[in-house]
């Protein structure tokens, strides 16, 4: 039945709903701090759908250590592996992001990236 | 195994290890690395192309790591992997020659070895791409080519660079965040990340009918994803700034091969994760094929009314990814082909357009603009004839590469046996008309002499080309490779069919 999987899935769900508030954040902000916590936002949602896919109810993070070794009692380690890499990514990103903006902002004094565009297109550079 | 089956995986460390070893050393040994490690890579990608059409295994794959396929990572190369491998490292070795005199001009001398760090990264983020077959480390290399990207543009540091840098990583951002929310829904439909498993649970879900819907919808955002980070038409507005302003070298390598490792990547996907039938099957492909149309439309008509020539060849490349999109759309093996040939000729054109133009600009007191541009390829000759070739190519003068990727478009027009035929023949007429329009009033205009008096006043000088030798031969090597493409296209066209082949 259409809707039966709405509640079981609500952390897909959210996530779905905060990529969109994170990629709208990025494309449409003027101020570069704001679209940078949009990219945050957006990243993080992935990771939250991955981490939501890659949990089983009632089952622990695959590192052995009452010796119990059978295949049932753990999650699969990849998504949350990606989930790592993914942040990784993410930071590294961020941090390009962020000094590229204080770049801009030691030059032009404002965060506005249209009213740094503007000024340029007077500058005549 | 055979030893050279080893290729693919030292080509990648060995580019990714010389950008660590770069950023200790000082400039002169980080050039020299950086110049031999390219041609390294090009050789060993050489021999690969070599062997694997001498035994006509046509491809194969590498274990990396332990771990057997379903769990560990892996490489795969074969025929178009090893060629595409061959071509890129030739158009960034010649890139890095055109660009050397102009890299010490805008770039601060102590920042001269991060530049050979970042080409480096660019060198093995790309061989990443096309040699890797798991989707998760094409996504990780994807963002090690963006940054490296976005180090190249805001190397020559004034605002104007940073603020394109800024646009560029902005756009690249979002198409990443779709990218990787496509991955992770594939991988999350599917239970795979290396592309022959997905492909074989792709097969599985079409065919018992669940998750159809989800499946088209994780198809859409890697394809809208890759697009976007590709600057197909409507997501180029980054693009001008990005090219237009940072130093030649990055500006040719940017047009000619980093949008080019995603538009590779894409095609990998479409044969060998989703599968060729189904891609075409979708109405994904309608969508590529209008915005391609639009692509070449509008990216010829900003060019013509551009008054800027590094900006006008920017554009021009919207115009000419548009291409590149429009043959994915056309939905036929023939005009995948097209669209492979396409990558090729643009790459080696538009990389001799950018060089080229940056000396007749230079000749020009720097100025770009099209009216001070008069009769400078008197003043540069090489860079004029450089031009002139380039301008021929894109506009599809037979002789040069871009005729033939006409032609083939246009066949690939011909043959289409749906509704496309009528609109890919007359658009790929007016846009050849508009390539015309711009790029041969930009020649006529460099071969209109100037008067000796304003020459003088405006501070203009004569190149000669004992004072410029790589750049000569640089330029010189841009045109034969040129000529290469257009005039032995068949073996070339052959290969890229048996590469296609081999890939479903």
């Amino acid at each position: 039945m259409f809707g039966s999987n709405v509640i079981p899935n609500f952390a897909e769900e959210i996530a779905m709903i905060l990529f969109g508030i994170g990629f709208a954040n990025l494309l449409f902000q003027k101020n570069l701090i704001k679209k940078i916590i949009g990219l945050n936002i957006m990243d993080t949602a992935i990771y939250l759908f991955l981490a939501s896919k890659g949990y089983i109810a009632g089952r622990a993070a695959p590192i052995v250590v009452n010796g119990v070794q059978s295949v049932e009692a753990y999650i699969n380690p990849i998504p949350s592996g990606l989930v790592l890499t993914g942040i990784v990514v993410s930071v590294s990103v961020t941090a390009l992001m962020l000094s590229l903006t204080v770049r801009l902002y030691q030059r032009y004094h404002t965060l506005d990236l249209d009213e740094i565009s503007y000024r340029l297109r007077k500058e005549g550079l | 195994m055979d030893f050279v089956q080893n290729v693919p995986f030292f080509s990648i460390m060995i580019s990714m290890f010389s950008g660590t070893i770069s950023s200790i050393l000082p400039e002169k040994p980080a050039k020299w690395l950086n110049t031999a490690v390219i041609s390294v890579v090009g050789a060993m990608s050489a021999w690969l192309l070599w062997y694997l059409v001498q035994t006509g295994t046509g491809s194969f794959v590498f274990m990396m790591g332990h771990f057997p396929a379903p769990w560990g990572n892996e490489i795969r190369a074969g025929v178009l992997e090893a060629g595409m491998a061959l071509f890129f490292s030739i158009v960034m070795l010649f890139s890095m020659w055109g660009g050397r005199k102009k890299l010490f001009d805008e770039v601060e001398y102590s920042k001269h070895n991060i530049y050979y760090i970042l080409t480096n990264l660019l060198l093995s983020s790309l061989l990443a791409l096309v040699y890797t077959n798991d989707l998760f480390t094409a996504y990780v290399f994807v963002e090690i080519n963006t940054i490296s990207a976005c180090g190249l543009i805001m190397i020559r540091q004034n605002g104007r660079t940073i603020e394109a840098a800024v646009r560029y990583m902005i756009m690249s951002l979002l198409g990443s965040g779709l990218l990787l929310m496509g991955i992770c829904m594939l991988y999350d439909l599917t239970g795979h990340l290396l592309m022959s498993n997905i492909k074989e649970s792709v097969v599985h879900i079409m065919k018992t009918g669940t998750y159809r819907i989800p499946m088209i919808i994780t198809i859409g955002l890697i394809t809208v994803g890759l697009a976007i980070k590709s600057a197909l038409f409507p997501f180029h507005a980054w693009l001008p700034d990005a090219y237009g302003y940072s130093t030649v070298s990055s500006a040719a390598m940017l047009s000619s091969l980093v949008s080019k490792g995603y538009i590779f990547l894409l095609i990998k996907i479409f044969y060998r994760v989703i599968g060729f039938d189904l891609i075409c099957g979708s109405h994904i492909i309608n969508v590529l094929f209008l915005f391609g149309l639009c692509g070449m439309i509008f990216g010829s008509l900003s060019a013509i009314w551009e008054k800027d020539i590094r900006r006008m060849i920017a554009f021009s490349s919207v115009a000419q990814i548009g291409y590149i999109y429009m043959g994915f759309g056309l939905g036929t093996e023939a005009g995948m082909i097209a669209s492979i040939f396409h990558i090729l000729a643009h790459a080696a054109t538009k990389s001799l357009l950018f060089i080229s133009a940056i000396g007749l600009t230079d000749v020009s007191a720097g100025s770009r603009s099209f009216f001070d541009l008069t009769g400078s390829a008197y003043r540069n000759k090489i860079a004029g004839v450089g031009f002139t070739v380039g301008s021929l190519s894109m506009v599809g003068i037979p002789v040069f590469a871009g005729f033939v990727s006409k032609l083939l478009f246009a066949k690939a027009g011909i043959i289409n046996p749906g509704w496309k035929m009528f609109p890919t023949l007359i658009v790929l007429a007016i846009s050849t008309i508009l390539n015309a329009i711009y790029f041969l009033k930009t020649v006529v205009r460099i071969y209109t002499p100037e008067k000796k008096s304003t020459e003088k006043e405006k501070g203009f000088f004569v190149l000669q080309w004992k004072q410029q030798k790589l750049y000569c031969v640089t330029i010189v090597l841009f045109i034969i490779l040129n000529m290469v493409l257009g005039m032995t296209s068949q073996p070339i066209i052959r290969l890229i069919e048996t590469g296609l082949h081999n890939f479903s």
